[in-house]
């Protein structure tokens, strides 16, 4: 009568700062978890342990005032225009919302709808539309409207232009680094494309199974990665410059996030791993500069590490 | 890994202007969509005309319907067939069949409208609650819904009639009681699937109240669901309204209702069979023709539609 549900560890010990005006980018595969990261960032779902700070005071469990002042602080640009503004909604009021939490009065709503539009280059006569009339990368420019209209400092954007075309992503991409560049807001970038993450991340962090298993600054974790995943997904991306070469291909599927391999997560799919890596889980530990890295291979180096092959 | 053009921003401005739909008027769709579905043209026609019967009953009846006319009864003291005087005859107390099923369409829509009105309103409120607040609220009223639920419903309001004594708003409280459990669990099903959209979720992150979230993110997505369920809702609380007044405990006597006509009318079915064909078919048709356009506004407002039309 009253069931009880199974809940599954989605995150676990994920932990990483971003500064003001700095893009930190958070990449994976379905089911690695990073949307988890951004619900429980904002407070959509609570997380079960760990805490966030936003200018050094924690803001985890925050209750009904606190946390709607808090919610303005950190705004959240989704994956799916075609779900994320209300169809029902005009633009204007879609903006106008946002603008009534931060306690504007209504009067002042048109001419800063109006602002907001011009912020992210869209046509002022846009406001009296419905969403149904906007094509994707519209929408999507309105929701990045609706974010900043209670001025955030930190926008988290959850695949937010993994569902628009090639030439629109471009654009909203710029359109984020010239707001970015404006305003001083710190995004939190996740997404599974790697070329985004690259145009627009300082710094990364690469998740598989709700871990973080490689991180550091954009320069580092793209020309030299280490952990094995993070080759693969690297090796992954198509290049023009490097055909030909032989990739490293991952094999099989991502793991039951309800039921993760034992030892390192990634070992059952891992090329390099060794008996040691079945049985205990690596930490995360800073390599070279800031670099942090996941894997025992690469954390005792890899022409020292033993040449055991696995029987998996 | 990402190479932008200088004048990219210019370029594709344009080609997004290009993109945007052209939308048909969700007014102008309806009207196009009624006129070429005959049936259910002729289902809101007939509810418009009942409805302006209703209204207009003491102009239109051609008698007062409580009228014992000395010339309505025969020789013998039976009812008279349809004539040029009375057109659909008189009853076993010499009074005008048609007057009586005119007025008598004043008690089926009304009934009908303000309990199903009433139903709405709480089957709305109590469905959403459920679906939005979810946990032990969302149990204990969803028990309670299926606890109302699985009574029979004319059993359930006989026994209610029996305590309350019958009146005409009785009636129609009992009628909302016992219909609203079916708006509720509809309601909360659909709550449950609007509150996990993407919009709601940024209302939430943005800090808009949870009232507030309910009133412009989730009612206006439930109005479909509530024409329609409304619709088809008259029609079931007129028949129940007839099926209690056959019983003799729906709308008190002698005010004229078509349950009540159709329960004298079957006691000389052999002898003036006209006393029940007039208030039988009024009933059949008023309450087909509100099923049928019920299913109409269902295609109507089917929320696949619905998203590009609003």
């Amino acid at each position: 009568m009253f069931g009880a549900s199974r809940s599954i560890k989605a995150v676990d010990n994920v932990s990483f700062t971003l500064q003001p005006g700095e893009t930190l980018g958070i990449a994976g595969e379905s089911g690695s978890g990073k949307s988890s990261v951004a619900r429980a960032l904002v407070q959509l779902t609570r997380p079960t342990g760990g805490t966030v700070s936003l200018g050094g005071a924690p803001v985890t469990n925050l209750k009904g005032q606190r946390l709607k002042r808090f919610r303005r602080r950190m705004q959240m640009v989704y994956q799916d225009p075609y779900d994320s503004l209300d169809p029902r909604m005009s633009v204007s009021d879609a903006i106008g919302e946002a603008l009534s939490v931060r306690g504007l009065p209504k009067t002042e709503h048109a001419a800063q709808v109006a602002q907001l539009l011009e912020r992210v280059k869209l046509p002022a006569t846009i406001a009296q539309r419905h969403p149904n009339q906007l094509s994707g990368g519209q929408r999507q420019r309105v929701s990045i409207a609706r974010a900043l209209a209670v001025n955030p400092e930190i926008i988290i954007c959850d695949e937010a232009v993994a569902a628009l075309d090639v030439s629109i992503r471009a654009q909203v991409l710029n359109l984020l680094k010239d707001i970015q560049h404006d305003t001083g807001v710190g995004y939190l970038f996740i997404s599974h494309d790697l070329s985004t993450l690259r145009f627009m991340a300082d710094h990364v962090a690469i998740m598989y199974v709700g871990r973080i298993v490689e991180y550091g600054t954009s320069e580092e974790v793209f020309s030299n990665p280490q952990h094995p995943y993070t080759r693969a997904l690297i090796a992954a991306v198509p290049s023009v410059t490097r055909r030909g070469e032989r990739r490293l291909k991952l094999s099989g599927e991502p793991p039951d996030p309800g039921n993760p391999p034992s030892g390192c997560p990634f070992h059952p799919r891992c090329p390099e791993a060794v008996e040691t890596c079945r049985t205990e889980r690596p930490e995360l530990l800073t390599i070279g500069d800031a670099q942090k890295v996941a894997c025992h291979v690469v954390q005792w180096g890899r022409e020292k590490t033993p040449k055991t092959e696995v029987t998996a | 890994m990402i190479n932008l053009p200088e004048n990219e921003l210019t370029v594709a401005f344009s080609a997004s202007e290009t993109t945007v739909l052209s939308q048909p008027n969700f007014w102008r769709r309806a009207g196009r969509s009624l006129l070429h579905d005959p049936v259910a043209l002729c289902s809101f026609a007939f509810i418009l005309l009942l409805t302006v019967v209703a209204v207009f009953a003491p102009l239109i009846a051609p008698y007062d319907p409580l009228r014992q006319f000395s010339n309505g009864l025969s020789f013998v003291g039976a009812p008279v067939a349809p004539n040029g005087h009375f057109l659909l005859g008189t009853d076993a107390s010499g009074r005008d069949v048609l007057s009586r099923l005119i007025f008598g369409a004043r008690v089926s829509l009304l009934v009908g409208v303000v309990a199903t009105g009433l139903a709405s309103l709480i089957g709305v409120v109590i469905g959403t609650v459920a679906g939005y607040v979810g946990g032990v609220t969302e149990s204990i009223l969803m028990r309670f819904t299926d606890m109302v639920l699985s009574f029979p419903i004319l059993l359930f309001c006989v026994a209610l009639i029996a305590v309350t004594g019958p009146s005409t708003r009785n009636v129609v409280l009992v009628i909302a009681f016992a219909y609203w459990t079916y708006l509720a669990r509809v309601v909360r099903g659909q709550v449950l699937s609007i509150k996990e959209r993407e919009f709601v979720n940024a209302a939430r992150t943005l800090g808009v109240g949870h009232i507030k979230i309910i009133r412009k993110h989730i009612i206006p997505h439930l109005i479909p669901t509530i024409i329609v369920y409304g619709t088809l809702g008259v029609a079931t609380s007129i028949l129940i309204e007839a099926s209690l007044s056959f019983l003799g405990i729906g709308v008190p006597l002698p005010q004229a209702s078509w349950g009540e006509m159709i329960s004298e009318g079957q006691q000389y079915f052999q002898s003036a069979p006209w006393l029940l064909v007039a208030p039988g078919v009024a009933l059949i048709l008023t309450v087909l023709a509100f099923n049928l356009a019920g299913d109409w506004l269902t295609d109507l407002l089917d929320p696949a539609v619905q998203e590009m039309g609003s």
